[in-house]
């Protein structure tokens, strides 16, 4: 909780001095990340000082993890038919979705990998909508991750929920790099958006995903009905962690989901929270993942690449889809921003 | 026919907004022709349609329509 008073007219707060002011010297000089009062102080900045505020948070991120950008591609291997009921899914089978249950075939997947790592992505993320990887599903990412790593250059990285110590053990030998379990919101709203397990649960799976020697990939969607006190918190939760990447991800109010009601993330809101959590992680990797074509569309990317993010998913998402990759592409070389080479990531 | 986002008829309603998400970010989820639920695979660089009754539609014969 806060105690400094906020002139909201300027943002600025008189006890401790301007929040940004604050910021450029803890965050930039000093590489430390914003406590959980100071983001909520950026998030309330007003709509006059969002420029700035994305002004900072780039030159936060070029000064702690530099200008290469981090290009993924993910790909849905198991579709729908999710027995939780996470309220912003389209794949669970709780709800009266559009999305029906799909496998994604050996060479479907391979393939996939392939024009990934076509455009130059040093990340490709197998996904499949479970509570947990049962039998069949653990043998089909062991033939998939060694089919990928046998044939194709590039980082393989899986999300596929809540795992066992056996289970994290055994992604681990086969070589996976990065694992994806996204926290989604904070704590204290976490039980508005899912009842069918706990933000604990989560927790647990990333400690041992961490412990294993995998990097641990985390994030969460933004418009979820939080508040901006739970935005904070759930920034400087995610800071806790220590992630080694952070997806940010904005709602799609899908049909047939509990939150299908609920109105599209507005640009100017969406941004300001890239450069709070860019300011609360000044050395994580941030990365634009899904909802950002409907909440930021083609200038709001720009201007979010230019206020603290430094990964990008390209192409479709699991089961929306994302901007023609070319656009993505072009954009980052007008940015002048190079993309991450594989020999880096490792 | 039908709308190939929310399956209601494309003669009754109003389709903008599906039409949009199908423009900017949704593969089609019902079939045109008759409504049903179709299972789509998504994949980075497009997607695949089928209905039970009237087969497979593909990203890239949608995208030279």
């Amino acid at each position: 909780m806060t105690t400094a008073s906020t002139d909201t007219a300027t943002g600025t707060t008189g006890e401790r001095g301007d929040i940004l002011a604050v910021a450029r010297e803890q965050v930039l000089e000093r590489g430390e990340g914003l406590s959980e009062a100071q983001v909520l102080e950026v998030l309330q900045l007003p709509a006059e000082r969002l420029t700035e505020a994305l002004a900072l948070a780039h030159e936060v991120r070029m000064r702690w993890c530099g200008p290469d950008v981090e290009v993924e591609g993910i790909v849905s291997l198991k579709t729908g038919g999710c027995p939780e009921d996470c309220h912003f899914c389209s794949q669970s089978g709780l709800f009266d979705s559009p999305v029906r249950a799909a496998w994604l075939d050996k060479d479907r997947l391979v393939e996939a990998a392939k024009q990934t790592a076509k455009t130059g992505a040093t990340e490709f993320c197998i996904v499949a909508a479970v509570r947990g990887p049962d039998e069949k599903l653990m043998e089909q990412i062991r033939v998939g991750v060694a089919a990928i790593r046998a044939e194709v250059d590039i980082n393989v990285a899986c999300s596929l929920g809540m795992l066992t110590q056996d289970q994290v053990d055994r992604l681990a030998a086969m070589g996976v790099h990065r694992y994806n379990h996204n926290l989604e919101t904070a704590r204290s709203h976490f039980p508005e958006v899912v009842t069918t397990h706990t933000w604990e649960e989560r927790w647990e799976t990333l400690q041992m995903v961490r412990a294993a020697g995998m990097e641990v990939c985390c994030g969460g969607i933004v418009g979820m009905g939080e508040s901006l006190a739970q935005r904070a918190e759930f920034a400087v939760q995610l800071a806790e962690l220590e992630p080694d990447e952070v997806p940010m991800n904005f709602l799609i109010p899908n049909p047939g989901t509990p939150f299908a009601h609920l109105d599209v993330p507005q640009g100017p809101d969406a941004l300001l929270t890239i450069a709070a959590f860019r300011l609360a992680m000044p050395k994580t990797v941030l990365r634009f993942a899904g909802g950002r074509e409907l909440t930021l569309g083609d200038l709001g990317a720009e201007q979010g690449m230019l206020g603290g993010i430094n990964a990008i998913i390209v192409g479709n998402y699991l089961t929306n889809l994302g901007r023609p990759v070319e656009q993505d592409l072009e954009m980052l070389e007008t940015l002048k921003m190079p993309i991450k080479a594989l020999n880096d990531t490792l | 026919m039908f709308c190939s986002f929310c399956g209601g008829e494309t003669a009754s309603g109003d389709h903008e907004r599906c039409r949009a998400r199908l423009s900017l970010i949704d593969p089609p989820r019902y079939c045109a022709e008759c409504a049903r639920k179709m299972v789509v695979q998504v994949d980075p660089m497009g997607w695949t349609a089928r209905c039970s009754r009237h087969g497979e539609r593909t990203s890239a014969e949608a995208a030279q329509r």
